[in-house]
């Protein structure tokens, strides 16, 4: 064998290589994908939707898990969205190099990579007993939100950051002010990687079960709240509590409820790739 | 003919960026309803330069300048100057043409809007008045919603000249306006500035020596961050004083 044969066998075999190690990723999910629905998609019905949880299995629902998920959802954005798209404004556009800014953001790089539960923990301590919400969705919400800010601000910066300098240079030149030029031009020609950011980050608190566990967001609410200081529930809470009962209908009302928190963030991916794609399509540069 | 007034002055002007100086002790005066040209190899400091009299060297971390910059005999970089203020009589044209993602309408109205003007009918005047004023008017008046990212090259940067005369500039900045652009454009653009030279003072840096030469009155030969000749266009081109000016515009090197 020459030189050159070998090197294309090398070639052959990390591609095999490579193609196995996507294929094992895609087919463990599949896998679990597949579980799931066989188990748990005849238990999903419009009862199991609209009805309040209950200690007999088959006539448990998912009512104030999925309402909790929503309202979570929703207080989430409204407090991350200005928080975290203001901080990368302020970061991508008028923090000067210095040791503080320096500082600043090689703690919201880190801030990203710190375990979900910590946020829980710091969250019952400030919003739960200093700020006294209790336990409530507001307390949840403000704990999911400081868990998604640094992914909020990062995608921020980096969608601010592809807006090209020609585009602030022709603003600047027409006497337009600095925050004339970030509010006319460079928030709206960056306001889908924005938005995408702010999606994929919601799909993320979506799935958290662990911080608001720790802040006493409950499994058992036999109602659906009605303010942000009311008690809550959320989908992961729900499925973590089935899944610990030794009963096998609970684990097909888990299954079920799995089901429908993956409906949820694929329909928030789906969301946001649809306007990446949209953004990608309306603005070339 | 009645004597012209300077508009555009610098005297002894130095511009650094951080320890490194751009521009070395700069004397010059351009008259009013004129055009100049600044030419000279890249890295010359003649876009430097052009760009001090709006100012749009301000955003550059560690840029600075020494000496004085005067429009109608007032210092541009006196402290109670708003750079706001200045960039409504200075307006500016960029390499590439650079229109917002915006309509054709929304770009010619943008700095009027700026200002807080939002009476439509206004800004409808304005903006057939500009677009007419730098020869796009005939081509776009049916489309004025349409985005101006689907207009051509030459097409954007008359747009971008229309965007700058709305807010009634008396200066108009040139920074290589049609080097990006194919000949056709180009001939349009050099037409444009002919034209527009009876209402405004107008500073173009290029590249092209026969663009100098067809449309400017004076002409300012940079070189190595020093202004080394200035003269009318004509003079220069004919029997330039200096020889790096010979050489350069010879075409010796560039």
């Amino acid at each position: 064998m020459t030189n050159s044969d070998i090197n294309r066998l090398k070639d052959k075999a990390f591609q095999a290589f490579g193609i196995f190690c996507t294929f094992i990723g895609l087919v463990v999910l599949g896998i679990f994908l597949f579980d799931i629905i066989l188990e748990g998609v005849q238990r999903i019905d419009w009862d199991f939707l609209t009805t309040l949880p209950s200690r007999r299995a088959s006539r448990a629902g998912i009512l104030t898990a999925w309402v909790g998920t929503v309202w979570i959802l929703v207080l989430t954005t409204l407090i991350a969205f200005p928080l975290g798209v203001s901080a990368g404004v302020y970061l991508e556009e008028y923090s000067r190099k210095n040791k503080l800014n320096n500082f600043l953001e090689i703690n919201i790089a880190n801030l990203a990579g710190v375990p979900s539960i910590i946020y829980g923990l710091l969250g019952l301590e400030i919003f739960v007993r200093q700020m006294r919400l209790g336990n409530s969705l507001l307390a949840g919400a403000l704990t999911l939100s400081l868990l998604i800010l640094p992914i909020i601000i990062v995608t921020t910066r980096e969608a601010i950051k592809a807006v090209p300098r020609s585009i602030r240079d022709g603003s600047y030149a027409l006497g337009a002010s600095q925050w004339q030029t970030i509010w006319n031009q460079v928030l709206p020609a960056s306001f889908g990687g924005i938005l995408t950011g702010i999606i994929l980050a919601l799909s993320r608190a979506v799935g958290e079960a662990a911080p608001l566990i720790v802040i006493g967001a409950l499994a058992y609410v036999p109602f659906t709240p009605a303010s942000p200081l009311d008690e809550f529930t959320v989908l992961p809470i729900q499925i973590f509590n089935w899944t610990s009962r030794p009963q096998g209908a609970f684990q097909t009302n888990a299954a079920a409820a799995i089901i429908i928190l993956l409906i949820i963030t694929f329909l928030l991916n789906g969301i946001a790739v649809y306007l990446r794609n949209r953004q990608q399509k309306k603005i070339k540069w | 003919m009645s004597k012209r007034t300077n508009k555009l002055e610098a005297i002894n002007l130095d511009a650094y960026y951080g320890d490194f100086q751009a521009l070395k002790g700069i004397n010059i005066a351009m008259e009013e309803k004129n055009v100049t040209a600044f030419i000279g190899p890249s890295g010359c400091g003649k876009s430097t330069f052009l760009r001090t009299f709006n100012r749009m060297n301000d955003y550059i971390e560690g840029f600075r300048t020494e000496g004085e910059i005067l429009m109608d005999g007032r210092d541009i970089y006196a402290k109670e100057v708003r750079v706001d203020e200045l960039r409504k009589e200075v307006g500016m044209v960029f390499q590439k043409p650079n229109p917002f993602p915006k309509s054709i309408f929304e770009n010619v109205v943008y700095g009027l809007k700026i200002q807080g003007i939002k009476k439509k009918a206004i800004l409808e005047e304005a903006a057939e008045k500009s677009l007419k004023r730098a020869a796009l008017w005939n081509e776009v008046k049916d489309n004025l919603n349409k985005s101006a990212l689907a207009l051509s090259g030459g097409q954007q940067q008359r747009l971008c000249i229309a965007r700058a005369l709305a807010i009634s500039p008396s200066v108009l900045l040139m920074d290589e306006p049609a080097s990006a652009l194919d000949p056709l454009s180009t001939a349009k653009i050099e037409e444009l500035i002919y034209e527009l030279k009876n209402d405004y003072t107008i500073v173009i840096v290029t590249h092209n020596m026969q663009q100098a030469g067809r449309v400017s009155d004076n002409t300012a030969f940079f070189y190595m961050g020093e202004l080394v000749e200035y003269a009318k266009t004509k003079t220069m081109f004919t029997s330039p004083q200096d020889n790096r000016t010979q050489n350069y515009i010879t075409g010796r090197f560039g």
